[in-house]
């Protein structure tokens, strides 16, 4: 079954289309990614699908719900979670306050059990703990829970947003570019993570990435975009072979 | 000047430990309950001042601090709470019995302003609020009800346990409990869902909402918590004063209690304590030097903004 589907889906800034028609289909419980040049859409087009930017035209279903035009955080609700392409970090937050928010959406502790500190509360505030400790366990940073998260170094601040789309508990993941910046190290266990994400945790993942390596060591299926519209859609194989992936990356012969 | 910022941060290293902090307001709170005991009545008029500009800008700092929104109409919340129990008591009611009723209303005021405006940006919020800041006054001016611009006097004094709560040391204690509860309060908001909520938005409004975080309610929290405040204060100054007029609730009220905040260090409690603390005491100190105190209040102002940008009292950045 897929989780998610997006059907001719087009966003226009003014004069601008940078998503075109958009069509694909991610089904549950695989690895999927979304490439293309710079500029090409990729962000513009995750960001319809996290209701970030409200499309112009088309459907975008979410298991089997339409989710077009929807609010950011009525689609986190749902179950999809998301990175940022340039890290959006709380600075000024520890480690583990950072990775609490992603338990917002799953807990429901108001006015009144703050104040009052009712046991459904202290409860409630022990398991956002609990969670986000897991979460931060699992993506290798548990340590540094306390530390503020503007005090760690690049790659760890990346793990700390895995960690933080991981606490909203989703169904579906949306990485924006998460192995930029990081060195080959970084990169390796990057691609560890993203499998243990799917197997471990039963989420189907969907990324950007710009790193071809990454791209078809992980990915089960590739959707190509070149100006915002669907240019190659397939396996690894498939994609690397296709002309019109070579010309949308290479640059035609006429145009240089 | 800079010696005496310096000075605070010392204060601020010693009180690090939680021992020394448990000491310091150990003392600090058996001071305040002694001093009726010594002082006359003036002073403690001015502590009683205090302690109820406290009150409203730990309610502010809700708003301002916490989630990071403009307010410069706060005393409309405080006129609402004022009005809604000088009304009702004239109709009647028992003072204690107004209490939720003075509550209710400001917090449907603070819907009433939050709700459509809270999609603005910042600087149009600031124009909006004290838009409402200027409407309530105004309104209260002109309505019946309300007393017109003479507004309500003879406001009875409540009484507890059938003790007549009319001496100055009576709303002393009483709005020192308000302050203890306002400080409980305030402290636990700032340490639950909803606080850090806050703090998510005011960091970064689309991470926050990436994270399933609803921000326009959470504001609206904010707006409605912060109302309450306002309106309970306003209550008890009601029956404090026993008269209340608009010119109580004008513009520069609101710039007041949100200058004790700012003044402060937005966002932290000991800092909106120690905001209304020199608001009020500053220029009740130099009352000798007549008007050209409020000149002196000026420069001093400018003169700590400048030197310290963050406040008396900011938020400690680990
Ligand atoms: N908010 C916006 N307003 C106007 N134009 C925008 C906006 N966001 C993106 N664009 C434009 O849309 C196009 C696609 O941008 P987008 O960021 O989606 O590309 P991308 O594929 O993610 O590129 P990159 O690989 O560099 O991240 C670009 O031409 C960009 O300038
Ligand atoms: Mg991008």
């Amino acid at each position: 079954m897929s989780i998610l589907e997006v059907q001719k889906l087009t966003l226009r800034f003014g004069g601008l289309t940078a998503v075109s028609n958009l069509s694909f289909e991610l089904e549950e419980n695989t690895i999927m990614s979304l490439i293309g040049p710079n500029g090409a859409g990729k962000t513009s087009a995750f960001n319809c699908l996290t209701g970030f930017y409200k499309g112009s035209e088309g459907e975008i279903l979410f298991k089997g719900q339409s989710i077009f035009r929807q609010k950011p955080h009525k689609i986190t609700k749902l179950g999809m979670a998301r990175t940022f392409q340039n890290l959006r970090l709380f600075k000024d937050m520890t480690v583990l306050e950072n990775v609490m928010s992603g338990m917002h959406s799953r807990t429901k502790a108001g006015v009144f059990g703050a104040i009052l500190r009712l046991p459904s509360q202290v409860h409630e505030e022990q398991r956002i703990r609990q969670v986000s400790k897991e979460c931060l366990d699992f993506v290798g940073i548990l340590d540094k829970e306390s530390r503020l998260a503007r005090n760690l170094a690049y790659g760890d601040q990346r793990r700390v947003e895995w960690a933080r789309a991981l606490a909203t508990q989703p169904q579906l993941l949306l990485l924006d570019e998460p192995a930029a910046g990081l060195n080959q190290d970084e990169k390796e266990q990057l691609v560890g993570l993203i499998r243990r994400i799917r197997k471990d945790l039963g989420i189907t993942v969907l990324l950007i990435e710009h790193d071809m390596g990454l791209v078809m060591k992980v990915s089960e299926k590739i959707v190509v975009i070149d100006y915002g519209q669907k240019i190659a859609e397939g396996t690894a194989e498939e994609v690397k072979n296709n002309p019109r992936v070579i010309e949308a990356y290479l640059g035609k012969e006429d145009e240089e | 000047m800079g010696n005496s910022v310096g000075g605070i941060d010392r204060f601020r290293k010693i009180l690090g430990d939680r021992k020394t902090q448990g000491a310091a307001l150990a003392v600090l709170i058996i001071f305040v309950i002694l001093l009726p005991l010594v002082a006359n009545n003036y002073i403690e008029e001015v502590a009683t001042n205090t302690l109820f500009y406290i009150v409203l800008a730990l309610g502010l700092n809700i708003v301002v601090g916490y989630a990071g929104l403009v307010d410069l109409g706060y005393a409309a919340f405080f006129a609402v709470g004022a009005y809604t129990t000088g009304i009702l008591m004239h109709y009647g009611w028992n003072f204690w019995l107004t209490i939720p009723m003075a509550v209710l209303f400001s917090v449907i005021a603070g819907v009433i302003i939050g709700g459509p405006t809270l999609r603005l940006r910042s600087d149009y919020l600031a124009i909006v609020t004290l838009g409402f800041g200027e409407i309530t006054r105004i309104t209260a001016r002109n309505l019946k009800i309300t007393g017109g611009a003479s507004g309500l006097v003879g406001i009875q004094r409540p009484s507890i346990f059938g003790h007549i709560l009319n001496q100055i040391t009576d709303f002393y204690y009483l709005f020192f409990i308000l302050v203890i509860l306002a400080v409980l309060v305030a402290m636990r908001l700032h340490n639950s869902r909803l606080g850090r909520a806050w703090q998510y938005i005011r960091e970064d409004e689309d991470a926050a909402e990436a994270m399933g975080i609803d921000p326009v309610k959470t504001k609206l929290y904010a707006y409605m918590i912060g109302a309450a405040f306002g309106g309970i204060a306003g209550a008890f100054f009601a029956v404090k004063m026993t008269a209340i007029s608009p010119e109580t609730f004008a513009f520069t009220q609101s710039a007041m209690i949100l200058l004790a905040v700012i003044l402060g260090g937005m966002g932290k409690i000991p800092g909106a304590i120690l905001g209304a603390v020199f608001l009020v005491l500053f220029p009740e100190i130099f009352r000798g030097i007549g008007q050209t105190r409020m000149l002196f209040f000026g420069i001093m102002l400018v003169i700590i903004m400048v030197f310290r940008p963050q406040g008396l009292w900011p938020e400690r950045k680990g």
